[in-house]
C-alpha cells in the first residue's frame, strides 16, 4: 500500500493511456449559509478510469453520499468543474439541463437495499431503464434476460422482488444498473445487506462488469470484508479526500 | 411499459378494495341524485297524468296541491262552455291510510270522471274503470293485484287496472276511482255521524264538491287566454299546466328538493376530499419507487402518468361499480330513484375531473420528491 493522489496520471491506474471517465476538479459543495453553513465537500479533485473499481470510505458525515450525488448529477456542486464520459457537465454551473436524461445515458446506480420496483418482475425491473430510453420492448426484454443470465439470476427472470433473496435482488439491481450500458456505475453500500459470501460475489460481479464493459465503478462502503476487492480506496474526511490513497491491486 | 397498470395488477386486491369503497360512496351520490330527480318526477307525475292544459281551482288559492281547493261540482259545465275548451273534467284528491292484508297502506285517491281528463295516462295491466262504482285502478306500488278487493271507507272496491310509477308528491301510491265514489269516500258521513248532524239541525248539504276542474283546450286555442277567461268571468283561479308544475316543484317539494340538493352537494364535496386523500396516500406509498425512478432517469411525464392513470382507473372503476350497484338496487328504495343517463354522464365527468384535480396533489408531491432519497434509504 503506498500513498497516491486521487488524480491518477495520464497513464491511468494500470498504466493504460486512457481518458478518465470521471474527472472532478476542485468540486466543493456547501449547504446553508452563514453560521449554519456546512461544507460537505471541499475542493475534491478526482479521476476515475475505465475498468477501475474504487472504494469510497469515510466516517459518517464526511461527504461520501454528497460526492456520490454530485457525480450522479443529483446534487449541484457549489463550485468546481466536472466531466463525465468525455462530456463537461458542470463548470461552475450545470451545462446540461436534462440531467435525468444524462443519468439515463451515462450512469448506473446500485443501491444499498436494491430499490427494485416491487410491482415489476426481474426482467421488467431491468427492461424499464431501456423502456425509458425508448428501446423497443422486445429488444429491451431480450437485453434484460441477457443481463440476468450474465449475472446468473436468469432462472429468476419472472420473479417479483418480494420473492428474491437479498443476493438475487442485488444482482437484479446490478443488471438494471447495466441495462443501458452506462460507463459510470455508482454504488451506495452495495453489500451492506449481504453476508460476506454474497458480498464477495457481488463485488466480483462489479469487477467483471468494469472489466467487460470498460466501465468505472465507485462504491461507498463501510464493509471491511470487501476492501480487498477494490483497485483503489479513497477516504473522505470533513469533505476532503485525504491525501492518502490506498492502492489495493 | 405501463407502470400504473403494473402497479395495479401487483396490488390488485388492495386496489379493488379501494375501488369498492369509492364505488359505495359514488353509489350514495348517484342514489341521492336519483332520489332528487325522483322527488321532482313524483311531484309532477300526478299533475302530468291527466294531460290537462288548464287547472281551475277555488278562487284565491293555488290548489289543489299547494293549497286546499273546493269548488262546486257543476263548475265543470261552466268551464266546458268557455270558448277554446275542448273537454273538461272534475277531479278530487285525498290522502287516505288503510290496512290491507295486515299491512298499512298510504294512498292518494284520485276521483275522476271516466272519459274526461283526470284519469291515469296509461294502464300497465288490466283495464280502465268501466263501471260507475266500486272499481279502482291502483298503482303497482300498492302491492295490489288485479281482481283483488280493497276496503276503503264503508265500501269494497275491486282492482280492475294497474298503473306504474303513479305516486303523489309525498310518495304515496295513487288509486283512481270514479268521481262519485271519491266524493262519497271524502264527504259522505257514516250513518251515526249523519244522524248526529241531523239531530243538531245542521243542513244535510250535498256532496257534489270537487277539488279542481281540468280542461284541455282546442288545438288552435291559447291555454293562457282560456285561463284568463276563467279567472275573469267565472271568478275562479286558473293556472296553465306549466304554472301548476312550477307551483309543484317550487312550492310543494321545494324544501325537500333543496334539502336533498344540498346533501348531494355535500356528498360530492366529501367524495372529492376522499378521492384526493386516497390518491395522495397512494402516492405517499410509492415515494421510494418514485425517487428510484427519478434517479435512474425517468422523465416527469412517466411519473405523472403513473399517478394520473391510477387515479383515473380508480375513478372509472369506482363509478362503474357504483352505477351498477345503484341500478340493481334502486327499485328496492321506498321512494322512486330516477336515474337519468345525463345525470350519470355528468357525475362520471365530475368524477373524472375530481380525479384529475385530486391527482394534482399527488403529482405535486411526486415531482417534489428528491431523487437523492433513493440513495442510502
Amino acid at each position: 500500500m503506498e500513498p497516491r493522489t486521487a488524480l491518477a496520471g495520464p497513464d491511468g491506474p494500470r498504466g493504460r493511456a486512457v481518458a478518465p471517465l470521471v474527472e472532478l476538479r476542485n468540486i466543493s459543495k456547501h449547504f446553508g449559509a452563514g453560521e449554519t453553513r456546512v461544507d460537505a465537500l471541499r475542493d475534491v479533485s478526482l479521476d476515475l478510469h475505465p475498468g477501475e473499481v474504487i472504494g469510497l470510505l469515510g466516517p459518517s458525515g464526511s461527504g461520501k453520499t454528497t460526492l456520490l450525488n454530485v457525480i450522479g448529477c443529483i446534487v449541484e456542486p457549489s463550485s468546481g468543474w466536472m466531466r463525465l464520459d468525455g462530456e463537461t457537465v458542470y463548470d461552475e454551473k450545470w451545462l446540461r439541463h436534462d440531467l435525468r436524461a444524462l443519468r439515463l445515458e451515462k450512469i448506473g446506480f446500485i443501491f444499498q437495499f436494491h430499490n427494485l420496483l416491487p410491482f415489476l418482475d426481474s426482467t421488467d425491473n431491468v427492461a424499464i431503464v431501456l423502456d425509458m430510453a425508448r428501446v423497443e420492448r422486445g429488444a429491451a426484454r431480450a437485453r434484460a434476460v441477457e443481463l440476468l443470465d450474465y449475472l446468473e439470476v436468469g432462472n429468476r427472470r419472472n420473479a417479483f422482488p418480494a420473492s428474491l433473496s437479498g443476493g438475487e435482488a442485488q444482482r437484479v439491481a446490478i443488471a438494471r444498473a447495466l441495462a443501458n450500458r452506462p460507463r459510470i456505475i455508482l454504488a451506495d453500500e452495495p453489500t451492506a445487506a449481504l453476508d460476506s459470501q454474497r458480498a464477495g460475489i457481488v463485488m466480483d460481479l462489479l469487477r467483471k462488469v468494469a472489466r467487460d464493459q470498460d466501465a468505472a465503478v465507485i462504491a461507498v462502503t463501510h464493509d471491511e470484508k470487501i476492501y480487498n476487492r477494490f483497485d483503489r480506496i479513497l477516504t473522505l474526511r470533513d469533505g476532503r479526500l485525504d491525501g492518502e490513497e490506498r492502492e489495493i491491486r | 411499459m405501463n407502470l400504473a397498470l403494473r402497479d395495479i395488477r401487483h396490488n390488485l386486491g388492495r386496489f379493488l378494495l379501494t375501488c369498492v369503497g369509492l364505488s359505495l360512496l359514488l353509489a350514495v351520490v348517484l342514489s341521492m341524485i336519483g332520489i332528487y330527480r325522483g322527488l321532482v318526477a313524483d311531484a309532477l307525475t300526478l299533475a302530468r297524468a291527466p294531460g290537462a292544459d288548464i287547472w281551475v281551482v277555488e278562487s284565491g288559492t293555488r290548489g289543489p296541491f299547494a293549497e286546499a281547493s273546493r269548488i262546486p261540482g257543476d263548475t265543470r259545465e261552466q268551464i266546458a262552455r268557455l270558448a277554446g275548451v275542448a273537454v273538461a273534467g272534475s277531479v278530487t284528491f285525498q290522502s287516505i291510510e288503510t290496512f290491507h292484508r295486515a299491512r298499512k297502506l298510504r294512498l292518494q285517491i284520485v276521483g275522476y270522471e271516466p272519459g274526461r281528463p283526470g284519469g291515469p295516462a296509461e294502464i300497465a295491466g288490466g283495464r280502465m274503470i268501466a263501471r260507475s262504482h266500486f272499481e279502482i285502478v291502483a298503482d303497482q306500488r300498492t302491492g295490489l293485484a288485479l281482481g283483488e278487493r280493497l276496503r276503503l271507507g264503508r265500501d269494497e272496491f275491486t282492482v280492475v287496472g294497474l298503473t306504474r310509477n303513479m305516486v303523489s308528491s309525498g310518495g304515496d301510491a295513487i288509486i283512481y276511482m270514479t268521481l262519485l265514489d271519491s266524493q262519497a269516500l271524502q264527504f259522505e258521513l257514516a250513518p251515526p255521524a249523519a244522524r248526529r248532524e241531523k239531530a243538531r239541525g245542521a243542513a244535510g248539504g250535498g256532496i257534489d264538491t270537487v277539488n279542481a276542474v281540468l280542461a284541455r283546450v282546442a288545438p288552435n286555442a291559447s291555454a293562457i287566454e282560456v285561463a284568463e277567461a276563467a279567472r275573469r268571468w267565472k271568478h275562479l283561479s286558473a293556472m296553465t299546466q306549466g304554472e301548476q308544475e312550477t307551483i309543484l316543484t317550487r312550492s310543494v317539494v321545494e324544501k325537500a328538493r333543496q334539502q336533498i340538493g344540498l346533501f348531494t352537494s355535500i356528498l360530492l364535496l366529501v367524495s372529492t376530499v376522499i378521492i384526493a386523500l386516497i390518491i395522495y396516500t397512494m402516492t405517499m406509498d410509492k415515494l421510494k419507487e418514485i425517487a428510484t425512478l427519478k434517479l435512474i432517469g425517468a422523465p416527469d411525464r412517466r411519473i405523472v402518468a403513473l399517478i394520473l392513470q391510477q387515479a383515473l382507473a380508480m375513478g372509472a372503476i369506482g363509478f362503474g361499480f357504483g352505477a351498477m350497484l345503484i341500478v340493481s338496487v334502486k327499485d328496492y328504495f321506498p321512494r322512486r330513484v330516477l336515474l337519468q343517463p345525463e345525470d350519470g354522464l355528468m357525475l362520471a365527468a365530475a368524477v373524472i375531473l375530481v380525479c384529475v384535480l385530486a391527482s394534482g396533489l399527488g403529482v405535486r408531491l411526486a415531482l417534489k420528491v428528491d431523487p437523492a432519497t433513493a440513495l442510502g434509504s
